[in-house]
């Protein structure tokens, strides 16, 4: 679409919108600062908050869950999703059409169907619900979206530069370390990137395989929602939301380096 | 194939060398871990779940493998058809705001020169990426009584008493909206940005208002957008059941609420099972009845 002469209403709709979805995160972040307890109305400016939230030993606890969690789920599902992107790609087999739906199973399903489903199978099998259990299921939910990245970038790939590859006399094995992870490594890592936030940021999925002693940052938050708030729910939240806004920045910063 | 059996590294022997060289082989490996995994975490849990909304309640939470379809027929007891009915209205209600409020914002970046476009398009990103629960806790500081939304009206002095907005249906769909808004306004970005202006061109050669080439051109092609935005935004919100917790009290079920309740607190699993596959069936209806119509595409997922 063309760029000339956007209409003044046009773009005095387009800074409601952007407020409407800003200032909600904006007072969250601002009242992180307020020194009233209950945290209703504004009284006064303090960092305190923030020194408590960092001595939370619950908050610790939950953001090293987190962390493992998302690390190894993401390293086992960028394997294993890649793997399949380029099986999908690539190859016709027995079953494909089969497989290519079962792909698609975990991104169409609502959230909360997953969670019990998983919920079942753990305890048919009498696994016991914790942090194996909640990395179990992130690996399952994660694997198509890996998929589906990887997929995406295959699309433009010229498997001639594969046959010429093996052609100079690289077996299958070479050709793809050599050539094609190479060539395909941006889809990897933006596959690993996409686990790793939604893995990081899954409530419901955990909610529901997660035991005692195994909580998440983001079951954290809700109970901290529910049950107590004061400013330092908002100053976790606070970090939270910079954290994601700078590695998203470094992200788009990186990308137009390239480009 | 042709490349291969000339190439010095494909001359194997043997069964074993035959078989690594088979394409079938080399595709079936590499999916094999994949639909391993899958199968034994999604498609054997789904398919315990289809079994266990057939099965009964024992008197303890536990279940009994006895035969049992009246799971079913209860889900049409008065109690449970109204939250069914309701969590389809919320659904609706939820995607119809969310069009209406994020066609214009998706129309706007469209417009956009090209460099301001990306950053635009990135702040849409932002919230997105930031934990849904900080979000709606967002919302409840400003609804909740004596919050940040009546302080500011009685200051400005259109209200005098709290306005109790949280804990309200109304307080849900404000958190829903917020929530989904980005999942409605980057697919009708997608499908508005492709959109030549060529073709707009033409319409108004040909003699049409701008109304009438929004209406008859752009309308039209961003109907893909729309339907993408449409599965991203509905399925999610019928089954939603933590919002509802937060800002709705105990005032707001929706069918996501009575399958998380029977699992966990009712500890009725056979009923929770028969909610969830009335759930699920409604979710595959829906979306085949769309990608008929639009075919599944990358659109869904931007």
């Amino acid at each position: 679409m063309s760029e000339k002469k956007l209409p003044i209403w046009l773009r005095l709709y387009g800074v409601a919108a952007y407020a409407y979805i800003y200032v909600p995160i904006l007072i969250l972040m601002v009242f992180s600062f307020n020194t009233m307890k209950l945290n209703i109305r504004w009284e006064g400016f303090t960092t305190r908050w923030y020194g408590v939230l960092f001595n939370d030993q619950q908050v610790i606890l939950a953001t090293r869950n987190t962390l493992m969690i998302a690390v190894v789920s993401t390293i086992v599902a960028t394997i294993v999703g890649t793997m399949a992107a380029l099986a999908l790609h690539r190859y016709r087999f027995p079953g494909y059409n089969a497989s290519e739906t079962m792909m698609y199973i975990p991104i169409v399903i609502p959230e909360v169907i997953m969670g019990i489903s998983m919920l079942v199978l753990f305890v048919m099998l009498n696994f016991k619900l914790g942090l194996l259990t909640i990395t179990l299921a992130h690996i399952a939910f994660n694997i198509p979206f890996v998929a589906l990245v990887v997929r995406a970038r295959l699309h433009g790939y010229d498997n001639a530069i594969d046959e010429a590859a093996m052609d100079l006399g690289a077996n299958e094995l070479t050709t793809f370390w050599r050539v094609t992870l190479p060539t395909i490594m941006p889809g990897v890592l933006s596959g690993a990137m996409l686990a790793f936030t939604l893995s990081l940021d899954d409530y419901v999925i955990t909610y529901f395989t997660a035991g005692p002693g195994s909580t998440t940052l983001p079951l954290r938050v809700f109970s901290m929602v529910r049950f107590m708030v004061t400013p330092e729910v908002n100053a976790l939240s606070t970090i939270w939301v910079l954290a994601v806004f700078f590695v998203m920045l470094a992200g788009r910063l990186a990308q137009n380096r390239r480009a | 194939m042709s490349a291969q059996d000339t190439a010095p590294g494909a001359r194997r022997i043997g069964l074993l060398g035959r078989l690594r060289e088979s394409r079938v082989f080399q595709g079936l490996a590499l999916i094999s871990p994949a639909n391993g995994y899958l199968f034994f975490f999604v498609v054997l849990p789904l398919v315990m779940v289809v079994i266990l909304s057939f099965l009964s309640r024992g008197a303890y939470g536990n279940v009994e493998y006895r035969f049992n379809p009246s799971n079913y027929t209860r889900l049409l007891d008065p109690v449970y058809a109204r939250i069914l009915v309701y969590s389809l209205g919320v659904g609706f209600g939820t995607t119809v705001i969310t069009i209406l409020i994020g066609y214009p914002l998706a129309y706007y970046i469209a417009r956009s020169p090209a460099r301001q476009r990306s950053t635009l398009l990135f702040l849409i990103l932002v919230p997105f990426w930031t934990n849904f629960v900080i979000r709606i806790y967002a919302w409840i500081m400003i609804l909740r009584g004596g919050g940040l939304l009546d302080s500011f009206l009685q200051w400005v002095g259109i209200t005098h008493q709290p306005l109790g907005l949280l804990y309200t249906p109304t307080a849900v769909m404000i958190g829903m909206v917020y929530e989904f808004l980005p999942f409605m306004v980057l697919p009708l970005y997608t499908s508005l940005e492709k959109i030549e202006e060529a073709l707009l061109e033409a319409a108004a050669d040909l003699g049409a208002p701008p109304w009438r080439a929004f209406l008859r051109v752009t309308l039209p092609l961003s109907v893909p957008g729309m339907i993408a935005g449409t599965i991203l935004v509905f399925i999610p919100a019928m089954g939603m059941f933590v919002l509802p917790d937060l800002m709705g009290g105990a005032k707001v079920l929706l069918i996501g609420n009575v399958i998380r309740n029977q699992f966990l607190t009712a500890r009725d699993w056979p009923f929770g099972a028969a909610a969830s596959m009335i759930l699920m069936i409604m979710t595959l209806l829906l979306t085949l009845y769309y990608t008929r119509r639009a075919g599944f595409s990358e659109d869904l997922l931007v």
